[in-house]
């Protein structure tokens, strides 16, 4: 067979994208490995010990855990209110709907850097203590678009006939939400939910300006970074990625036993 | 039980019913009574208000005046969980997350009726479906579908079913086998049925009083057999069945009949038969009552005879061959004969058309296209 440059081009190109995409991701994960001394920079041999003494390292853990305690506890709320905001505007017809779902557009289009600095000055300007709240409440604020995006799909495409069956086969307003809305909205508010997470743990620049003297993983790895990030920062990195990951295969491999057993079942 | 099962349908009634939305009304003013255990058809056109009615009747719109009255009690202002209704939706609605057994069982549990998964499956069994209750409704065809949403209304002994439109996607062969079925069940369990379509055969087939809507109105009501025999308006006489309308001011009036005259025709109605016994009138005849003559026949005065015309189009449908005959001065008249296999009109004969004058109906209306 001849060679064909055009037949070649595609996978070249394929493969070429693949390297490009994962070779931050397989410094970061070889690099976790490696037998670190003073700086992360040069390659020096396989170890371990990164990953047995990930909080060996000052700071590391304690940013950790503030960046996952701030995702769970952000991505619930606005997750919660988003839902219900979705929810309201495609099923419910009230004064200024459109104008609603156009507002709701502005965060998301708005720089970061000027919704950081809005937030800091108003939180300012109210006398409220940097930290921890203030910190969720302006992650709250970003993620919600988000959510009630993600979701809003989701209503839309519901065939509204299904909650009026409920209703005519005797279930109350509450039943009819937890029984037939919630049920069929489940893919859509838990796609809404990992997006609003993901959102909220890796946010540098709306959390520097609002979150004081407390550190999140992003603050602690950038202000390591002016000194040498440390091989803790690639292990956490690593580690999330592998989650990540994870839950994205069992996701796709229970779907594919369900629909074989739906398939099986006809 | 929170709610006891009731043995027999309730009646229905609706009274000075108005249902506008913004920029439209879509009921002026509805009066109906629904009498219990009736198959009760709603027929219409699309936007003509059927729909909007049995929204109104299940709870899931509000009127905008009127009342609704169900068993004698009035629930204008219940919400549809509370009222003793179920509905075969016009897409089903099954729950596609739970198993078809489940969707039976949804209002027996809402109710938190004792056994809700026997009786579910007696249901299911009703409609011979017993055998699929463990399959999700998406695994199921259309004809399936359908009858799993009758299972899931029956299974509660509403005091009223509503079918709104309910074999309306599925394929001629299925919707005849369906109709059919549907009957024998509502005979079956003896609830009262309110069943809306736009389909007219379906409806005089199945329901035993028929109301023909337009324009948010009820125009005519009655049995199906009296509805097609005498249609009191242009509308119901162009929407149930086939109809062949002549149009003339009226120039002889005898203690019995109205004629009148068009192109030198004369057409008459029996008195009794006409809506209308003055100035100009629509009289009507269904295509099946009329004969055709192919050389001028004698008729006496109990026949309505016009013609001659010519023979333009002859469809063979089998059981009947179906002429449309133009005649000069009058216009298209279609006459349906019997497929005989004895009949010689040919394309462009000259013919005549005759009827008895018992089979007119005079309307009350005229036709949109013709001015007082």
């Amino acid at each position: 067979m001849r060679f064909s440059l055009g037949r070649a081009a595609l996978p070249i190109y394929a493969v070429l994208a693949f390297v490009y995409l994962l070779i931050p991701i397989a410094y970061t994960f070889v690099f976790s490995f490696n037998d670190t001394f003073k700086s992360n920079i040069v390659w020096r041999g396989f170890s371990f010990k990164n990953w047995l003494g990930v909080c060996n390292e000052q700071g590391v853990c304690e940013a950790f855990g503030n960046s996952i305690l701030i995702g769970v506890v952000s991505t619930i709320i606005a997750t919660a209110l988003g839902t219900a905001i979705a929810i309201a505007l495609v099923r419910y017809d009230f004064k200024f709907r459109s104008s609603v779902s156009l507002l709701l557009f502005l965060p998301m289009a708005t720089p970061e850097i000027v919704l950081g600095a809005g937030l800091a000055s108003q939180f300012f300007n109210m006398g409220a203590e940097k930290g921890l709240v203030t910190v969720i409440i302006a992650h709250v604020m970003f993620c919600l678009s988000f959510v009630v995006v993600t979701v809003k799909a989701r209503v839309s495409s519901l065939d509204p006939a299904l909650e009026e069956a409920g209703s005519d086969l005797y279930a109350t307003p509450s039943k009819v939400f937890w029984k037939i809305t919630f049920p069929l909205l489940m893919p859509g508010i838990l796609a809404a939910a990992l997006l609003s997470f993901a959102l909220s743990f890796d946010d540098f620049i709306i959390t520097n300006f609002n979150a004081g003297p407390l550190s999140t993983f992003p603050k602690f790895v950038y202000t390591a970074a002016s000194k040498g990030i440390p091989a803790a920062a690639n292990v956490v990195g690593s580690a999330v990625f592998l989650v990540a990951i994870l839950i994205v295969v069992a996701v796709q491999v229970s779907s594919t036993i369900k629909e074989r057993r739906l398939k099986a079942g006809k | 039980m929170a709610t006891e099962f009731v043995a027999r349908g309730s009646d229905l009634e609706l009274v000075g019913i108005r249902k506008e939305f913004p920029g439209f009304t879509a009921i002026e003013n509805l009066d109906l009574h629904i009498p219990a255990g009736e198959f009760f058809a709603l027929l219409g056109p699309s936007g003509c208000g059927k729909t909007t009615t049995l929204r109104l009747v299940a709870g899931l719109e509000a009127p905008t005046a009127g009342k609704l009255l169900i068993g004698g009690k009035d629930v204008t202002s219940t919400k549809p969980h509370e009222r003793p209704v179920n509905t075969v939706f016009q897409s089903y609605a099954l729950f596609p997350h739970m198993s078809v057994l489940e969707n039976v069982a949804f209002g027996l549990r809402q109710r938190k009726v004792e056994d809700p998964l026997k009786k579910a499956t007696e249901a299911l069994e009703l409609v011979q479906l017993a055998h699929l209750a463990q399959r999700r409704p998406q695994q199921l065809s259309g004809g399936q579908q359908q009858r799993v949403a009758l299972a899931r209304a029956l299974v509660n002994r509403p005091s009223l079913l509503l079918l709104d439109e309910p074999l309306g996607a599925l394929d001629l062969k299925l919707r005849r086998e369906m109709q059919i079925e549907l009957k024998a069940i509502q005979m079956e369990v003896g609830l009262t049925f309110l069943h809306v379509t736009h389909d007219q055969e379906e409806a005089m087939d199945m329901a035993d009083t028929v109301a023909v809507m337009n324009k948010g109105r009820i125009e005519q009501m009655g049995a199906p057999e009296a509805l097609y025999d005498r249609p009191h308006t242009v509308f119901v006489a162009k929407f149930l069945g086939q109809s062949n309308l002549f149009i003339g001011d009226i120039v002889e009036s005898s203690a019995s009949s109205l004629s009148i005259n068009v192109a030198g025709n004369k057409i008459s109605v029996p008195k009794d038969r006409a809506e209308k016994h003055e100035g100009k009138i629509a009289i009507g005849v269904r295509p099946e009552k009329a004969d055709l003559h192919q050389s001028k026949p004698a008729v006496s005065s109990n026949d309505n005879l016009i013609g001659p015309g010519e023979v333009l189009d002859i469809r063979f449908t089998g059981v009947s061959n179906q002429f449309l005959v133009e005649i000069p001065g009058i216009g298209q008249v279609t006459v349906f004969e019997q497929n005989e296999g004895n009949s010689t009109v040919a394309l462009g004969d000259q013919v005549y058309v005759t009827w008895q004058v018992a089979h007119s109906f005079g309307l009350a209306d005229l036709p949109d296209s013709v001015e007082e």
